[in-house]
């Protein structure tokens, strides 16, 4: 399995480009980079490479790297807890679905159903525009507004394996519905939720960048890569870098966790190639 | 086929009331509610509110209001914009065709420019087209939809000065269709990417599934021509699962319009929508929800019928 992923060489890049970022996140603190919030009216737009930014620096003379450095430390933690909201959720609700079938199925997949027809955005504007931005409220409704892709995914695979007889062979010994479910059917579909989960951060990075770039999200002084781009547009005549490096942060991680979320799952699946 | 079409048609109005159901509860059940903003007006005096509040039926249990909000909508009554007063129909509907036009020419290219790309790339699987296609796609999915619109209009507007920023047409001049053309090109553009890369990505799957069928080998030994083989054998049958996907994909379009939308201030549905929350414009904001949703559902619902007649071996049960 590790050979087959080691194969899939984008994949393997994205594994080294998320460690990178996440050592630039983690570190940020520990560089000695400007104070990311600090703000230096002299040091306005200031080009990058001069004046001690790097990358430049934004309106208000904040340094750009320093900023995106602590952006991707917030990004990340939000893409990452809400993948653990989206997956708990999302496993616990496919597992009752597939295992008990019947009216709780119908039911769930109904909600499921009704969930997916909300265009993903509108969703979650409506949910952050009317609960106090923060990180943990960010983390909570990109989760409960994400979860219905991986509910499918567990449902689908409960309906699979409950019929195996394996399972047959449990319940014959008298294990409990419970028991069943937690040893013996969800242990069996941690590899499709590993990949599950790798796709969500991607997904969740995304939209949290998409919502704190239309201004509900994460607030300024504390910078995401979403709200760094939020102003991004009227400056763009006097200093693209301020626009331009937050933007591909984002697409450098989101693009990392796709193609990893890919690998794992031809990893896992040698007859699945490439099928999204 | 008919018991199928009116099981379908019953789960749908299902989900749609749950639909319904759901996205009230989100609104109203927020912190502050409705009312909220009309606290924050200074000339406002605590009777005025509590009257007002009253007289929006906002002080009754939020089942009540459900209740009274959803007879409206069944019997042609959406209730007015809290902006302005206007009727929240003709308000969302004023909207439509914007996002429409947007959508469409989106749409078209995505579909033409996915399958030619996506059918290439599977006949000359592992080539370097191929390679490069299937990590441009990738990327293509990831990028941030107003981050590529920004770009665009930094390079076209700002740099090179060929194409508008934004707005639908010149404000001032008399409408044109060659200036809503030059209008369109960029946010059809940044809308189209996303979409580019999830039609090239199924049609290569789709392709690749259907060239190992026995029946293509069939037809190469008979002598068929490649091109015929590829376009008549092939295609025709890739095409059927792809059907679903026009369906599967609408909610991620109205979002990538939205975000499109508001960065390129195009008048349509999605920018509307970001307005109508800075405004706390619940009656508008609950329209357009149950519109695109009520979009979202009949789409999927034409999709999957439109599959099941296409294709004879899906069995209806």
């Amino acid at each position: 399995m590790l050979s087959r992923f080691v194969r899939h060489r984008p994949a393997v890049a994205s594994a080294v480009i998320i460690v990178f970022l996440g050592m630039g996140a983690g570190f940020a603190g520990r560089l000695r980079l400007p104070d990311p919030i600090q703000i230096q009216m002299t040091h306005k737009f200031a080009p990058p490479l001069s004046q001690g930014h790097v990358l430049g620096a934004d309106e208000l003379g904040r340094d750009v790297l320093s900023r995106l450095l602590h952006a991707g430390r917030i990004s990340l933690t939000v893409g990452v807890a809400a993948m653990l909201v989206t997956v708990t959720f999302g496993a616990l609700l496919g597992t009752l679905a597939g295992y008990f079938r019947g009216a709780t199925d119908a039911i769930l997949l109904r909600i499921t159903d009704a969930m997916l027809s909300f265009p993903p955005i509108f969703l979650l504007l409506a949910l952050a525009a009317f609960v106090p931005p923060s990180l943990a409220s960010m983390t909570l409704i990109i989760g409960v507004t994400s979860w219905m892709d991986v509910t499918r995914m567990v449902r689908g695979q409960m309906l699979a394996l409950r019929e195996r007889e394996f399972i047959q062979g449990a319940r014959g010994l008298g294990a409990s519905g419970g028991r069943i479910m937690l040893r013996h059917l969800l242990p069996n579909t941690v590899g499709i939720i590993a990949v599950a989960a790798t796709l969500s951060v991607a997904r969740a990075i995304l939209l949290e960048s998409y919502i704190s770039f239309l201004g509900y999200g994460i607030q300024p002084p504390l910078a995401s890569w979403g709200n760094m781009l939020n102003n991004a547009q009227s400056y763009f005549a006097s200093a693209p870098w301020v626009a331009i490096f937050p933007g591909i942060a984002i697409t450098l991680a989101v693009t990392s966790f796709n193609f990893l979320g890919d690998g794992l799952r031809d990893a896992l699946d040698p007859r699945h190639v490439m099928q999204r | 086929m008919h018991r199928y079409l009116i099981r379908r048609v019953l789960q749908a109005l299902v989900v749609l009331l749950l639909v319904s159901m759901l996205g009230f509860s989100v609104l109203h059940l927020a912190p502050g509610g409705p009312a909220a903003i009309y606290a924050m007006t200074p000339t406002m005096s605590a009777e005025d509110l509590e009257r007002l509040t009253r007289q929006l039926g906002l002080d009754r249990p939020v089942p009540e209001q459900y209740v009274r909000w959803a007879g409206g909508v069944l019997t042609g009554n959406w209730g007015r914009s809290y902006r302005d007063g206007r009727l929240v129909r003709e308000v969302v509907v004023d909207r439509i065709p914007a996002t429409l036009v947007l959508m469409v020419s989106a749409f078209t290219v995505a579909v033409g420019l996915g399958l030619f790309t996506g059918i290439v790339s599977a006949v000359r699987q592992y080539s370097l087209f191929d390679h490069l296609l299937t990590f441009g796609s990738m990327v293509a999915l990831s990028i941030p939809t107003f981050w590529l619109g920004l770009m665009g209009i930094y390079v076209f507007a700002v740099l090179l000065r060929v194409l508008p920023p934004g707005n639908m047409g010149t404000i001032g001049a008399d409408f044109a269709v060659g200036d809503l053309l030059k209008h369109l090109v960029l946010p059809a553009a940044t809308l189209g990417v996303v979409m580019v890369a999830t039609w090239s990505r199924y049609t290569r799957a789709s392709m690749l599934e259907v060239i190992r069928e026995d029946y293509m080998r069939t037809a190469q030994a008979k002598g068929v021509a490649a091109g015929a083989l590829i376009l008549k054998h092939a295609l025709r049958n890739a095409l059927i699962p792809l059907i679903t996907l026009a369906g599967l994909q609408l909610p991620l379009v109205f979002s990538g319009a939205l975000v499109t939308e508001t960065v390129f201030t195009w008048p349509g549905m999605g920018r509307l929508f970001v307005d109508s929350i800075g405004y706390r414009d619940y009656p508008v904001l609950m329209g357009l929800l149950m519109l695109t949703a009520v979009l979202v559902v009949a789409g999927n619902l034409i999709a999957d019928l439109v599959y099941a007649a296409v294709d004879p071996r899906v069995r209806l049960s």
